[in-house]
């Protein structure tokens, strides 16, 4: 029984480390054609030639940050709703409603994003552009509304659910007795939060977001229906781009020869290493919290 | 209490303890600030559950005008018209066979990090750090890493490899959700039975398994509807080598997949091909949340008979 599990364990191991072998091995021809340079290049036109993978990381980079940024506010608030305001009642229905957001496939996001929330942000971005186009990233707004901001949107929706469940179960385990003592002292509610809950928390909570940032950087399927498969660098927020993960799904069955398809192993192992770096950071800046995806 | 008193009880003032109890100005700021996060975050929750809504409703709404009866048990036929049988019997055999190589892996490696690993143990360590990068890792890599491993050397894309794609994303979360419910077994089960001198692989199959059996099934459960959704290792391992309009069970030949399919239609140029997809999006996703809410029924269960 031991051998077994043991076995078991070993084979987690290999496999890890058999796909860093494999994306390597693939990747071979573009990772001696190219060397580091692939990086660095932002030249990505596989019918004129593939050198580097600068602006799907470039576009990766921006999604992703644009889902962290409006999902950690919302989710923090989801999360200290759950855990500190709602009534039992409330919470036993609206928390897992709320985590179901994370139960609905990629696939299916993907599908509603290009036809339900492309009409409406198609109509939304003018009206920001006007309002905030002296910001130099709110540009122009895209002619039909797909854009590297309507994928940002997608992927909040996404990873929506992973931090607020995340932060609410690291906002349960902060002692009673401090949050009572402190509120007998006359804090406020949001002094109690502000003081007690949120420094109590705030390694772990940066963990959950990170974790998020993981997912959204990896995100293929859904990012590919509304992104636009443009593979320049997008000057604002509403021009099309391209991510790594959307372009391998958009470009794999279909390679235009040998080079392509290694340049796209070559690209999945540059995600892969920020993948990595991702899950290192979270568990590092965790600490003492046990903070990891879950189904549970 | 307000910074007029305050400043008064540092400066040795005499503390009026008849003063009203009424806020002063300070007091209602701080109440006021209050307020608005608590409606802030009443805000964020409404929203969450308004998105899904919106969310099943968009899928609901398009998706119902496709369905009847001969919609799930018809295969395909041209471009917009029968139904998606082939696609969803192939999902539920991709993810089966996914299933019965993720579930013991990861229920033994569950077993592992709590019955066999001690608890200060630097083998674990390693081990759930190496489940945590796992579960981190893009699907579309997975995708990627069974295409070099299986599709390159057969030459060909199939619904085994496709299989083996799902499998990886399920052994993480399978292997975390085992970990979690082991750990809700009391320990005075394996007392008494270390007690007994039982031996521990006797313990752990007929003490400790049963007890956690719920919990391990709501894992289950919650990690198949998971890879039941999953796209992007399809895509990669799984997407073409087969006929769309037929029904194929050899795994070792290209398997067609509600997913695929829905990835497929989408720029088909009918706009009765949409709606296909839109029914087999509203097939998919129903029945991924059936699956969610029956494993969070029988954990409940299960957690009020481990608390009994």
């Amino acid at each position: 029984m031991f051998g077994l599990c043991a076995l078991a364990g070993v084979l987690v191991v290999l496999t890890l480390v058999d796909v860093v072998l494999q994306l390597v091995n693939n990747a071979q021809p573009a990772i001696s054609k190219f060397g580091l340079g692939f990086v660095t290049s932002s030249r990505w036109q596989p019918n004129f030639g593939v050198e580097g993978v600068l602006a799907l990381l470039y576009g990766t980079v921006v999604v992703s940050l644009i889902a962290v940024v409006l999902a950690t506010p919302l989710g923090i608030a989801i999360a200290l709703y759950l855990s500190m305001m709602a009534p039992p009642r409330v919470r036993a229905v609206v928390g897992p409603l709320v985590e179901l957001l994370a139960a609905v496939p990629s696939i299916i996001y993907g599908f509603w994003g290009l036809v339900v929330l492309v009409p409406f942000i198609d109509k939304l971005e003018p009206g920001l552009h006007s309002a905030l186009g002296f910001i130099p990233v709110f540009g122009p707004a895209s002619p039909i509304g797909i854009s590297v901001f309507t994928a940002g949107l997608v992927l909040t929706v996404m990873i929506l659910p992973i931090i607020s469940a995340l932060s609410r179960d690291l906002f349960l385990t902060v002692p009673s007795e401090l949050k009572d003592g402190a509120a007998a002292l006359g804090a406020t509610q949001w002094e109690v939060i502000r003081g007690i809950v949120l420094p109590t928390t705030v390694s772990g909570v940066t963990a959950a977001v990170v974790l998020g940032l993981g997912r959204a950087l990896g995100e293929a399927i859904a990012v590919s229906f509304v992104i636009g498969d443009v593979t320049r660098i997008p000057k604002s927020l509403f021009d099309p781009g391209a991510s790594i993960a959307s372009e391998i799904a958009n470009q794999f069955t279909s390679p235009v020869n040998a080079l392509h398809t290694a340049s796209m192993f070559y690209a999945g192992l540059v995600l892969v290493v920020i993948g990595m770096l991702t899950s290192v950071a979270a568990r590092t800046i965790a600490g003492r919290f046990d903070v990891s995806q879950r189904v549970i | 209490m307000s910074a007029t008193s305050e400043t008064a009880l540092l400066e040795g003032m005499p503390f009026d303890p008849t003063a009203p109890l009424t806020p002063s100005g300070n007091l209602r700021r701080r109440t006021a600030v209050s307020r608005f996060v608590q409606i802030t975050a009443t805000a964020a929750a409404v929203f969450a559950v308004a998105v899904l809504l919106i969310v099943l409703y968009g899928v609901v709404s398009r998706g119902a005008s496709a369905l009847s009866f001969g919609f799930v048990i018809h295969n395909p036929s041209g471009l917009a018209g029968g139904g998606i049988f082939n696609s969803l019997l192939g999902t539920l055999e991709i993810v089966a066979i996914g299933a019965l190589i993720a579930l013991p892996i990861g229920i033994l490696t569950g077993l592992y990090l709590t019955e066999f690993a001690g608890p200060r143990s630097r083998t674990a360590a390693a081990l759930r750090f190496a489940l945590d990068i796992m579960a981190g890792l893009p699907t579309i890599i997975v995708g990627l890493f069974v295409y070099g491993l299986i599709v390159i050397p057969q030459h060909r894309q199939s619904g085994f490899a496709g299989a083996v794609a799902l499998a990886i994303v399920m052994l993480p979360l399978m292997a975390r959700s085992s970990q979690e419910v082991l750990l809700l077994v009391p320990g005075s089960l394996r007392e008494a039975a270390d007690a007994l001198g039982v031996s521990r692989w006797r313990t752990v199959l007929s003490v400790i398994l049963p007890a956690a059996f719920g919990g391990i099934l709501t894992g289950a459960i919650l990690a198949t509807a998971r890879a039941a959704g999953e796209t992007a290792p399809l895509l990669i391992c799984d997407s073409i080598g087969y006929n769309p309009f037929a029904t194929e069970l050899n795994p070792f030949h290209g398997v067609p997949s509600a997913s695929m399919f829905i990835y497929q239609s989408y720029d088909l140029p009918l706009a009765q091909a949409v709606t296909r997809a839109w029914g087999a999006a509203f097939v998919l996703m129903m029945l991924i949340l059936i699956a969610n809410v029956l494993a969070r029924l029988i954990l409940a269960r299960s957690r009020a008979k481990m608390g009994r």
